[in-house]
């Protein structure tokens, strides 16, 4: 479930964007992004002079006029793709904030049911409200008496009600969400303004970003490419004047600008927050920047087998009866046996029957037959019918009652079958079915008539459909799978080579999974990990990506860097993507921003030294018009490519599970070939168009 | 370009390749303080050097211990450098009573071999004692050369080690690079040189008559010995002005042949070294690879242009390669292969003169020290130099799998960037920036012997010649003046110590950091695709920077020669 997406540039959108790029101009601003600030510092400064010039009546002032002109559109682009990756959040934020209108609180003042109404914004951690159906629920809190059905469409946009009550792992509910039924009582544990919704207003609207350690390395590099580009430039004034000549400043400028990274410079944090957005598009939190990255760099995913891997609970897939008994009997008697069994085990069987057997359901009452529950001594459970009795249960539990069983109830036939060596082939056949089933990772249930053993029902847990080709597709992005699970080793080992994990953590405690996880730790890798309970926070914490459910506690909801909305296990598997591709756009630019330089050099070069040494019109191999239109061409390439590229700097690279291998060839084909071929084209058409319209 | 050329640069090629695995299994073995071959002979020596200097051998020292250990010894080693050549008029060993050296030539002189550029603004044989030339030279040639190859260790160990603190030790790696690895092959190929004829000698230079009745001086000395240790180390001061040119120093073809492969032979060996110790012998065939590549692009070029010979005589209807400047008894294949191969590799050592080369032909060497001195480049400096790159490639890259970039289990992260940078920035920093200060202040400007471009290109290949401490030269620069003495000098310990410094850091960090076990989803590094991406990196990072300083010198040079234009003097 996710909210309806906005197309990338909807007219809602650009307006404000646009307004936000100039206001972005701001050097106060501009300073958090070294390279675009050096292009505002070169653009106010040529400005400046080209004012004086002007003042002064200087002739030529139109080429320099266009070259200072496209500067500035440069920074605006830079500005605008980032304000435009901040609107779209922005959006997302409003429609949160609309939920959050004015919310009253009845706050409770001592015991009993006596309350204060107060506004939401005056609560503080630890007061407890009451809230009754109808209610929006003030603030983030933990429900510590009662139990109520909740809308959280507002933070999920998910509209079938949850139920939250106290105690146990359902116990978080989160301020703007509205009770639907019966009532609650919450101590709250965030104050005004750090709560839940808020902290997704400020992570969506990107007002609480902070560098990744990524981003920052990468904008060390950044950095450090302009200097090296500073040095490239300044030197040339010197090396002009050895040839006898002089290289105006704007020229220059131009060549500086961009052969700096300014591609990957104006759309850097674009792309951060872009990633952000993505994520909660798939009603994930994140409550860093730093846990999506980690999220790219998963080596190990610790996943829980119910739920995840397999459906909730075991089913019936198989009959086996014994020898002289057929599959059709055994499946009447069980299917008997569990009429009225509301486990979801015993449904399954009579779904079993009917769909396999074709035996319908059939009244209890009109049967005469009155149910035997299943009691914790017994092991089992079944039907008394008239003249008949069905157990199905344990399979030691049913034997035992079976051969204990008094003579005389025994039909006539049985006599025969009941003979001492008989009854021991049978024990002993029933036995190694039981042991067959249980090492294929089932549950048998054995199924005795009057005392006859009849069979035994195989129970499994349904591993998911497709489950199997998503861990294949984590093991080629280079990610391990465990299973955690609290079966035995046995049914766990069953269960994980069904599913394709690449490994399991059989009858795991919550201090066997933190073991497990500091000791992949140890190895240097990173772990993803989700829970919901309050005894999987210290795991959470521990992970380097813990996704809490959102119907968890609050205890785990604190201790994850990340919350799942939706509460989907198999959602880490998303959030492993969008890591992925969020680092993948990122390298994707800085290449392909880079290899741009190479077409630049050959651009602006040859016009620039053509005053000085005509030969090199040699090095003209784009066949640029003129010197001043291939280095207009050249600054104007330079200031489109970024609203080129502000589409895919939102939308990420596509990721494929194809191994890096494979996928750094095709995006080094891609953007390295690309970055490369692609300005010497876009170069010539702009040149062309630049001639035709006599701007140069 | 002839069949028998080619076929000679690959049996250059085959040569080094063979010695690769030998010297790098030695070399791993030597480092890791294992026993080998001469152990028996050795290690009581090195214990005893141990114990003379207060050593203690199984005491590692952090980054920054081994780093002030290196600069410690270096500031000791320039300082004895500059006061024997200071004072070697009243020192032993000056039978031809060579005066004290200036001044400002002996500082550059000094910051020259220690940096194991060698640039030579002096003459040799008209300049220095043999004191000089051995206590003073010699003794740099070694420990330069150790030091490097010492370098490079802690940067392989920083790659090769995980949560440790430390890098190694200085004071081990100098003495078992110099006492294992230098000695014992310079021993080797100075008795192999003086069988080729070079001579051995510390008695004086020799009188002789020639057929005219003229009389005339012949130059001689320890040749052989500083011949074997200049290439193995590349070093490239020779003893002589003229250099490997000069018959006493490359008499034969085989001396010649033997020559180049040393320049290549530890250099190379390296990458082997560096993927034993890392655990996967692949990285360093890896390395080797984008290496290689750019060598046989520039050997290629070079060996093209200097076929081709001069645009300006082909004008004219002169056709033929360029025999200019070269000696006959090597012809163009030799030379220009020496060309590529002593740039490339930090040597410096000359078998014919880069001046003289086409402006093509002359640009290919240009380029290998602009880039850094990586392609095989100086022992150890060209290893650690390529590592740098390698963090660049991977940081541009490596995101693209989406993943934190990693090499060799190693993220590399802020800490790494920024010293990369740092490293990379340094060269083109003093390769354009001095070259920019000499092309516009008069005493820069009296320089050249050349107008135009080519006199533009013969200071800008002296100034990348310094900071790429390679120490060859374009020979028609008037170099030995207080201003360029003084400007190399800086170019030259720049170039080297703040390559040094930040490489020594990524060490420590590397070193500190977990090793992340490989996967399906971890960046490969051992195939042709890194190789590709590693080149392309290093030509567009490394070596754009230099495009508006190639095309107003050796590209226009070109242009205008092939347009029949010459440049001269006062023109």
């Amino acid at each position: 479930m996710s909210r309806p997406s906005s197309s990338l540039f909807s007219a809602a959108l650009i307006g404000p964007a646009l307004l936000g790029a100039l206001r972005k101009l701001d050097p106060r601003f501009m300073i958090r992004n070294p390279v675009m600030f050096v292009v505002e510092v070169v653009a106010a400064l040529t400005t400046v002079l080209f004012v004086r010039d002007l003042l002064a009546g200087a002739g030529g002032l139109f080429f320099s006029g266009q070259i200072i002109l496209w500067l500035w559109f440069t920074l605006i682009f830079a500005n605008f793709a980032e304000a435009l990756a901040e609107g779209r959040g922005k959006a997302q934020a409003d429609s949160l904030r609309r939920t959050r209108t004015e919310i009253t609180a009845k706050r409770l003042t001592g015991g009993g049911r006596a309350y204060e109404t107060v506004p939401g914004t005056a609560l503080k951690v630890g007061d407890v409200v009451l809230v009754e159906a109808g209610d929006l629920i003030p603030s983030d809190g933990e429900v510590i008496e009662g139990v109520a059905s909740v809308n959280e469409a507002a933070i999920t946009g998910e509209s079938a009600p949850v139920i939250r009550e106290s105690g146990g792992d359902r116990s978080a509910v989160t301020g703007g969400t509205q009770v639907l039924s019966d009532e609650i009582k919450v101590r709250i544990t965030a104050a005004a303004g750090s709560t839940f919704v808020d902290r997704m207003i400020a992570l969506v609207e990107g007002a609480a970003r902070q560098k990744t350690p990524n981003e920052i390395a990468l904008n060390i590099l950044l950095a450090g490419l302009t200097i090296v580009f500073v040095f490239a430039v300044a030197s040339i004034p010197s090396f002009a004047s050895y040839a006898g000549g002089t290289i105006p400043l704007v020229v220059l400028v131009a060549l500086f600008v961009t052969l700096i990274p300014t591609t990957i410079g104006a759309l850097l944090s674009a792309i951060g927050i872009a990633g952000m957005d993505r994520l909660v598009r798939f009603n994930v939190l994140a409550m860093s920047g730093r846990a999506v990255e980690a999220a790219g760099d998963i080596d190990t995913l610790l996943l829980d087998k119910t739920g995840t891997i397999t459906l909730g609970n075991r089913q019936a897939t198989e009959l086996r009866p014994v020898r002289g008994v057929s599959e059709q009997e055994l499946a009447d008697a069980a299917q008997l046996a569990s009429l009225a069994d509301e486990t979801p085990e015993g449904r399954s069987i009579v779904v079993l029957a009917k769909e396999r057997y074709g035996i319908r359901a059939r009244d209890m009452a009109s049967l005469n037959a009155t149910f035997v529950p299943f009691t914790a001594q017994s092991r089992m459970s079944g039907v008394d019918l008239e003249g008949a009795s069905i157990r199905k249960g344990a399979v030691d539990a049913v034997i035992a009652a079976a051969s204990g069983q008094p003579a005389a109830s025994r039909g006539s036939n049985a006599a025969l079958a009941y003979l001492p060596a008989a009854e021991t082939e049978i024990v002993a056949e029933i036995r190694a079915i039981a042991e067959a089933i249980a090492k294929a990772g089932g549950t048998p249930l054995a199924v005795a008539k009057d005392g006859r053993l009849l069979g035994v029902v195989a129970l499994k847990d349904i591993v998911k459909g497709g489950i199997r080709e998503r861990f294949a597709e984590l093991r080629q992005m280079g990610i391990r799978t465990v299973m955690i699970t609290g079966d035995n080793p046995m049914t766990a080992a069953a269960i994980a080579a069904e599913a394709g994990v690449d490994d399991f953590l059989a009858q795991a405690t919550p201090e066997d999974k933190l073991a497990l996880i500091r000791r992949e730790q140890a190895e240097g890798k990173l772990v993803a990990m989700c829970g919901d309970g309050t005894n999987d926070a210290p795991a959470l914490a521990q992970a380097d990506v813990g996704v809490a459910m959102n119907t968890g506690t609050v205890a785990a909801r604190e201790a994850g860097n990340m919350v799942d909305l939706d509460s989907d296990p198999t959602k880490l598997i998303k959030i492993v993507r969008i890591g992925k591709q969020l680092l993948m756009t990122r390298g994707a630019l800085t290449t392909f921003s880079i290899a741009n330089d190479v077409a630049k050099y050959f651009a602006i070069i040859p016009a620039m030294f053509l005053g000085l040494y005509p030969q090199l019109q040699a090095l003209n191999v784009m066949g640029l018009a003129s010197p001043q239109s291939a280095i207009l061409s050249a600054i104007i390439f330079n200031a489109l490519i970024i609203i080129a590229l502000i589409p895919l700097a939102l939308r990420g690279v596509t990721y494929r599970s194809v191994g890096a291998a494979a996928l750094l060839r095709r995006n080094l084909l891609v953007y390295g070939l690309g970055g490369i071929l692609v300005p010497f084209i876009g170069i010539k058409l702009i040149d062309l168009a630049v001639t035709a319209m006599h701007l140069a | 370009m002839t069949g028998i050329g080619w076929i000679q640069i690959a049996l250059f090629c085959a040569v080094v390749l063979a010695l690769v695995r030998p010297l790098g299994l030695y070399m791993t073995r030597v480092f890791a303080g294992e026993r080998t071959l001469l152990s028996p002979v050795l290690a009581p020596l090195e214990r005893g050097l141990y114990r003379l200097a207060g050593i203690d051998a199984r005491h590692e020292q952090t980054w920054l211990g081994y780093g002030l250990a290196m600069l410690v010894f270096h500031a000791l080693g320039f300082l004895l450098l500059y006061a024997i050549l200071r004072l070697q008029e009243g020192l032993p060993l000056n039978p031809m009573g060579q005066a004290a050296v200036a001044p400002d030539l002996a500082f550059n002189t000094a910051a020259s071999f220690v940096t194991n550029t060698n640039w030579q603004n002096y003459g040799g044989e008209g300049t220095l004692s043999y004191l000089s030339q051995m206590l003073g030279l010699t003794q740099q040639n070694f420990l330069s050369a150790a030091t490097g190859i010492a370098l490079a260790m802690a940067l392989i160990r920083g790659f090769s080690r995980a949560s440790a603190g430390t890098v190694g030790s200085f004071w081990v790696d100098l003495t078992r690079c110099t006492l294992y690895v230098l000695l014992p092959l310079c021993v080797g190929l100075t008795l192999f040189y003086v069988w080729q004829g070079i001579p051995q000698t510390l008695g004086a230079y020799v009188e002789a008559t020639t057929l005219e009745g003229a009389r005339q001086t012949i130059a001689v000395g320890p040749v052989a010995s500083q011949v074997a240790v200049k290439m193995l180390g590349t070093n490239g001061g020779g003893l002589f002005n003229a250099n490997a040119a000069h018959p006493f120093e490359n008499p034969t073809a085989l001396a010649n042949f033997v020559q180049i492969v040393t320049i290549f032979a530890l250099g190379a060996a390296l990458t082997n070294v560096f993927g034993r110790m890392v655990g996967d012998e692949r990285q360093g065939w890896a390395i080797l690879s984008a290496m290689g590549a750019l060598f046989l692009a520039g050997t290629a070029v070079t060996y093209w242009a200097e076929s081709a010979g001069s645009p300006v005589l082909n004008g004219l209807g002169l056709t033929g390669g360029n025999m200019e400047g070269k000696e006959v008894r090597f012809g163009i294949v030799a030379s220009a292969l020496f060309a590529v191969v002593t740039t490339a590799a930090s040597c410096g050592a000359v078998n014919s003169m880069h001046d003289s080369f086409t402006a093509l032909g002359g640009m290919i060497p240009m380029i290998n020290m602009q880039l850094g001195e990586i392609i095989v480049g100086g022992v150890g400096a060209g290893l650690y130099g390529m590592l740098v790159f390698v963090v660049v490639a991977i940081f541009v890259s490596g995101l693209m799998v989406g993943r934190t970039p990693e090499y060799l289990g190693k993220k590399i992260e802020a800490r790494e960037v920024k010293m990369a940078m740092l490293a990379i920035l340094c060269l083109p920093l003093m390769m354009l920036g001095l070259t920019a200060v000499a092309t516009v202040v008069p005493a820069g400007l009296a320089g050249p012997a050349n107008a135009g471009p080519h006199g533009f290109s013969e200071i800008l290949y002296a100034f990348t010649s310094a900071a790429a401490n390679n120490g060859s030269a374009f020979g028609g620069l008037t170099g030995n003046t207080p201003f360029y003495n003084t400007t190399l000098a800086l170019g030259m310990l720049v170039g080297r110590f703040f390559v040094i410094i930040p490489a020594l850091v990524i060490a420590g960090s590397l070193a500190a950091k977990r090793t992340v076990p490989a996967s399906a989803g971890t960046f490969p590094t051992h195939g042709g695709l890194f190789v590709g991406l590693l080149v392309g990196v290093i030509l567009i990072v490394g070596g754009l920077t230099f495009f508006p300083s190639l095309a107003l010198g050796p590209i226009v040079e070109h242009l205008a020669g092939a347009a029949g234009q010459t440049f001269s003097t006062g023109g």
